[in-house]
């Protein structure tokens, strides 16, 4: 009993800490100069390099959602539906949760490793001492970087996944690709699907922003320390995307 | 009561308590740093030689004590509060320290780009002068993983004075040096404090460098500091002090024995 009580306390304590450290890199934002050269290098390494990784995962989704919705929506004789179906699930939910597990694992962890060397290197402890703050010249841009880049290869991803499932239900399975894409315009709103995708991807961008750079930061600084600070925003920034897409999603069907 | 003995330190520690966990780091410390002065900080490994410049760096915080910078106690103050203390400080890390991501010419010049109104030229004066100074050249467009261990030391030696602070903490400046490297960096530091007054804290292993260029040796002994001059600390009848300083302190005491009149003995 101790013990669940001492894990809720320091559960709660690093809430608390991330929150003040979220608090932080806000109030950092809000300070010249914006670290634009860091900013852009940091979206080129987190964006940029990520594209690849996303197309492919985008398309291959995309591929077998044409191909599991076409075969059940045959049973019931409403294949003409994939359209509609393909793309409400691509925006509202696939799109924004696939690719922010997607950015969390090629991007999130590569920025927590580079963080938590940076500290066990005393590379941060150097520009604390030259009275330059490592939130603002370090952290602030990658964590700006990571929530600017997620709704953008959210979007990439969604199209490629409304391209593969075409190529399998119109191209290889004879749907007709007419009523493929009359089912995607007519079911998709910009207001309630697209926009809220963007915002769920927005969300999830900040999260795994703050998560990946927090976890860097305080992590114990050896090579241990960095590894586990790697891991636990993976297993963190996951738990999270998923409890925050249930959340938004219900908190928008009320 | 002479004017340098009436003078607060430059650097005051007082009555400072550090734990890691189950280990005491100090109990109790009490040291004082001239200003102007060259200090060698001496002891045995895990004695906090390293932790004591990281708490006058305010990158510690003791759990009870004051450590005050220049009359200004650092104990207590937040990050962007250490910022003006800071500004006075330089730091030379055992590691380095250097922004990897950075050319060495970025790295050195980061200091006076953050805090300087400075035009790139002059900048890029400043940064191949203080280069020059620690013996490195063309090394503008190197990455610091592209360096050996002693020139990354030399880099980050730069670094550390291209702000002119006014006190400098050198955490092993010549670890990793070979001879000719030390004689430099121990004629570069000397050259600073004589001219510049800057105060010098200085951690070292090095015996005969820290004998020869020390104004105050602090030993750090578990649990306690025992300060006094070379000459002081070379001819004192503790035997666990005439052991640590070993050869290079008799061959010292040999030397400059008669510039030493008396002491605890």
């Amino acid at each position: 009993m101790r013990r669940i009580g001492a894990e809720t306390l320091h559960s709660v304590e690093q809430v608390g800490e991330a929150m003040g450290f979220g608090g932080r890199i806000l109030l950092a934002t809000t300070k010249p100069p914006f670290r634009w050269r860091a900013f852009i290098a940091a979206v080129y390494d987190s964006g940029v390099l990520s594209i690849a990784l996303i197309c492919a995962s985008g398309l291959t989704v995309g591929f077998v959602l044409g191909l599991q919705l076409y075969n059940t929506l045959t049973r019931f004789g409403a294949e003409e539906s994939l359209g509609t179906a393909v793309g409400l699930s691509l925006i509202r939910e696939l799109g924004p949760v696939l690719t922010g597990l997607l950015v969390t694992g090629r991007a999130g962890s590569a920025i927590t490793a580079e963080i938590g060397a940076m500290r066990s290197s005393q590379q941060l402890d150097g520009l604390r001492m030259m009275a330059v703050d490592p939130i603002h010249f370090v952290v602030m841009p990658r964590a700006a970087a990571l929530a600017f880049v997620t709704p953008l290869l959210s979007v990439i991803f969604v199209v490629l996944g409304i391209f593969g499932a075409y190529l399998i239900g119109v191209e290889l399975l004879g749907l007709d690709g007419g009523s493929y894409l009359a089912g995607l315009e007519s079911a998709v709103e910009f207001r309630t699907d697209v926009l809220q995708s963007l915002i769920k991807s927005l969300i999830f961008g900040l999260i795994l922003g703050l998560v990946a750079t927090w976890r860097g930061y305080s992590c114990q600084p050896h090579s241990a320390g960095v590894s586990r600070a790697t891991t636990s925003t993976v297993v963190t920034t996951s738990i999270c995307i998923l409890l925050a897409d249930y959340l938004l999603t219900a908190l928008w069907s009320i | 009561m002479t004017q340098a003995e009436a003078e607060p330190g430059h650097v005051e520690v007082e009555g400072v308590t550090l734990s890691f966990g189950d280990r005491r780091v100090f109990e109790g410390l009490n040291c004082e740093f001239a200003r102007g002065k060259i200090s060698v900080l001496m002891g045995g490994s895990g004695t906090g030689k390293s932790t004591l410049l990281r708490m006058i760096g305010g990158l510690q915080r003791p759990d009870t004590g004051s450590v005050r910078v220049a009359g200004t106690e650092i104990v207590g103050l937040s990050e962007p509060g250490l910022v003006s203390v800071r500004n006075h400080l330089g730091m030379l890390f055992q590691t380095g320290a250097l922004l990897d991501s950075m050319t060495i010419f970025e790295n050195v010049a980061l200091p006076l780009r953050e805090h300087t109104g400075l035009a790139e030229a002059e900048i890029a004066d400043r940064v191949h002068d203080r280069l020059a100074a620690v013996g490195l050249l063309n090394v503008d467009e190197l990455l610091p993983g592209e360096l050996s261990g002693g020139m990354l030391r030399r880099a980050a030696l730069a670094r550390s004075i291209v702000m002119e602070p006014a006190i400098l903490l050198c955490d092993e400046p010549f670890s990793g040096l070979d001879p000719p490297n030390v004689s430099r960096i121990e004629a570069l530091l000397m050259h600073l404090n004589r001219d510049r007054g800057l105060t010098l804290i200085v951690t070292s292993h090095h015996m005969a460098t820290s004998l020869r260029m020390a104004h105050r040796i602090i030993l750090l002994r578990t649990g306690e500091c025992i300060e006094g001059s070379p000459a002081e600390l070379a001819s004192s009848r503790d035997s666990a002090i005439r052991e640590f300083l070993g050869k290079d302190g008799a061959e010292y005491l040999a030397h400059h024995g008669h510039e030493f009149k008396g002491g605890e003995g």
